[in-house]
């Protein structure tokens, strides 16, 4: 199970990179988005995949009894899920209202604040 | 006095809040702005003092004991970083007041303003990795908006590639911490070193160290990561090109100080030379790039990138001179560099352009800026005896110390090239004849300054400029604040046992 895990972090990881090289503002926020997924997944993977174990307590003891799942990195991922649509909802806006005022279809049109 | 670790972070978090409450009133907003700001300074001063009368101290939030729950830290390299973004934050909401026009200030800019300033905070006083991340966020956004406000063409270009990179260094920062609670379980910094000086996978974390040194290298602009820099921060109004300037880059370098001292200082050989090695690239091709620029706030952003490779160098050597060096080069470049925009923003003012052909003669129109540039400008050049000399003179000694004789050339030259950029904006801008305003698209009329705006306009910049002469003048308190900073920066078991209490 992790290494399948492993295997689709490193594409969506690969692909997202990919895109984000491209010269289309679409496909480097595809990029971006992919990107943030696949970090979202390394999170929940790295942290070990355990299945059906639930990390209760029983009542009459003050630790778990077994090895259990880890609910922290589902808090993480949830943080980090809300962040990364706050943050991309923004770069889509940016990008947006960017083609309206200078309509330009490529990121090479857009040098002149470079040096 | 616990409460005083949470006022740098709610203060701020207040302000902006009943900024957005008064979304129709812009002279309420900018009345909360600048008080809010004075609180925060007030609340930022009066942390530093506590620190420096009885050491680290640190609050659970929520009371969940230590390595569970989210813990702020305040040690005085913190209280010091803190102190320094609400001087900053206060400096500039009062410029802004006189320099920010009517359209951004009702489109939310106080707001937008404390809510950047209070992630900065979260930044400097949190004491856990994943908070740090999220404060990052709430910083990132605020100065996204901030960025674009407005909406103008280069504006926008500029928020694009700032925007794209530091999305990068964020994914980048986000994957390092998901590993690093793979392998060990726990976030909490204190912890985290703790469990990292065992010794355990000394090999991984190496590796990891490499991917925290690319994200906050973005974020601090380390060579070769920095070309967001000089494309973004002269697009924006200068008040905010001067907040980002004093204080982002610096954040960057402040979680790299942070991190490479109390986490990643068990494989200092490699991992501090390689660090050491980027500082000497940053310094060289920030100047170098500074040189090639014909426009005030281009020069200054270049320059940004090579006093950055100044701080990183302390970090990269490593001895406690060397620390010291970095946090004292901080105090004195936030206070310059932030006056420096100031002053560009001044001269744009008085004549209309950036650009330095069109400029000219701003010592005969203006004698006050001429003089807080030049305050500033040697400062930030490092003549005797200024501030900057000073925090020159600590790095240099400290790399001589370890006979690092090549790396001390490399600030020297810098140092020198950086007396160059300086006087040509002098002699462009301030001694240069006064531009020909009928040359063809500069017909623009300026307006004479208003007593009240000059008052918002120069009150900031003579309180900074007299602060860099303080530094220069009286430099021994301030060096013994970094020194002390710095000791603290090396002897991680002391943040540790305020953190994690009677462990160990």
């Amino acid at each position: 199970m992790e290494i399948l895990a492993a295997i689709v972090v490193g594409g969506l990881f690969g692909c997202g990179i990919y895109l984000l090289m491209s010269r289309s503002p679409v496909r480097l926020i595809i990029g971006l988005v992919l990107l943030s997924n696949a970090i979202n997944l390394l999170i929940f993977t790295a942290a070990g995949l355990i299945r059906g174990k639930v990390p209760l307590i029983p009542p009459d003891s003050l630790r778990a009894v077994e090895v259990t799942a880890d609910p922290l990195p589902q808090a993480l991922i949830l943080t980090a899920i809300v962040i990364s649509f706050g943050v991309l909802a923004f770069a889509l806006v940016l990008f947006s209202r960017t083609f309206k005022t200078t309509s330009a279809t490529t990121l090479d049109e857009m040098k002149a604040t470079d040096t | 006095m616990k409460l005083l670790l949470v006022l740098p972070i709610l203060i701020p978090l207040t302000t902006a809040a009943f900024c957005l409450l008064f979304w129709r009133h812009r002279a309420i907003q900018r009345l909360l702005g600048t008080l809010g700001s004075t609180a925060h300074l007030v609340a930022a001063l009066l942390l530093l003092w506590f620190v420096r009368q009885d050491g680290i101290f640190a609050i659970q939030v929520g009371n969940w004991p230590a390595p569970f729950g989210i813990t702020l830290v305040a040690d005085l390299f913190s209280a010091i970083m803190t102190v320094l973004a609400a001087l900053m934050g206060l400096t500039v909401v009062v410029y802004s007041l006189a320099s920010m026009d009517s359209g951004r200030e009702s489109s939310g800019y106080y707001a937008f303003f404390h809510f950047l300033l209070m992630g900065v905070s979260g930044v400097f006083l949190t004491g856990d990795l994943f908070n740090l991340y999220v404060w990052f966020e709430v910083m990132l956004m605020s100065s996204f908006v901030l960025l674009a406000l407005g909406g103008e063409r280069h504006q926008l270009e500029g928020a694009i590639k700032y925007v794209t990179l530091n999305l990068i260094s964020s994914a980048l920062f986000l994957t390092a911490l998901g590993i690093l609670y793979g392998m060990l379980g726990t976030l909490n910094m204190a912890d985290l070193s703790r469990q990292i000086s065992d010794g355990m996978h000394a090999g991984v974390i190496s590796t990891l160290s490499m991917l925290f040194l690319v994200a906050f290298g973005i974020k601090s602009a380390l060579f070769p990561l920095f070309f967001w820099l000089p494309a973004s921060y002269h697009t924006p109004p200068v008040a905010v090109s001067a907040i980002f300037a004093g204080l982002l880059t610096k954040v960057g370098v402040y979680t790299l100080i942070r991190v490479f001292s109390l986490l990643f200082a068990q494989d200092i050989a490699y991992t501090h030379t390689i660090i050491l090695v980027i500082a000497g690239l940053t310094m060289v091709t920030g100047v170098l790039g500074a040189m090639a620029q014909n426009e005030f706030r281009r020069i200054l952003s270049f320059h940004i990138i090579s006093q950055v490779g100044y701080m990183v160098l302390g970090l990269g050597l490593f001895t406690p001179l060397a620390l010291a060096g970095s946090i004292f080069y901080i105090m004195h470049h936030i206070i310059v560099k932030t006056n420096l925009f100031l002053v560009s923003g001044v001269a744009r003012r008085l004549q209309g352009s950036y650009q330095l052909n069109q400029l000219g003669g701003l010592y005969q129109a203006a004698p006050a800026l001429t003089i807080i540039f030049m305050i500033s400008a040697f400062s930030l050049a490092g003549i005797p005896p200024l501030s900057g000399f000073w925090a020159k003179l600590i790095l240099v000694k400290a790399s001589l110390d370890i006979t690092a004789y090549l790396i001390a050339a490399t600030a020297l030259g810098v140092g020198l090239l950086t007396l160059f950029s300086m006087a040509k904006i002098w002699a462009a801008a301030f001694w240069g004849d006064p531009p020909q305003t009928t040359a063809a698209g500069v017909g623009q009329v300026h307006l004479p300054l208003k007593a009240s705006e000059k008052i918002a306009l120069y009150l900031p910049m003579v309180v900074l400029g007299l602060l860099t002469l303080t530094i220069g003048f009286m430099s021994a308190p301030f060096f013994e604040l970094a020194t002390h900073a710095a000791d603290q920066l090396l002897d991680p078991a002391a943040y540790i046992h305020a953190v994690l209490g009677r462990v160990k």
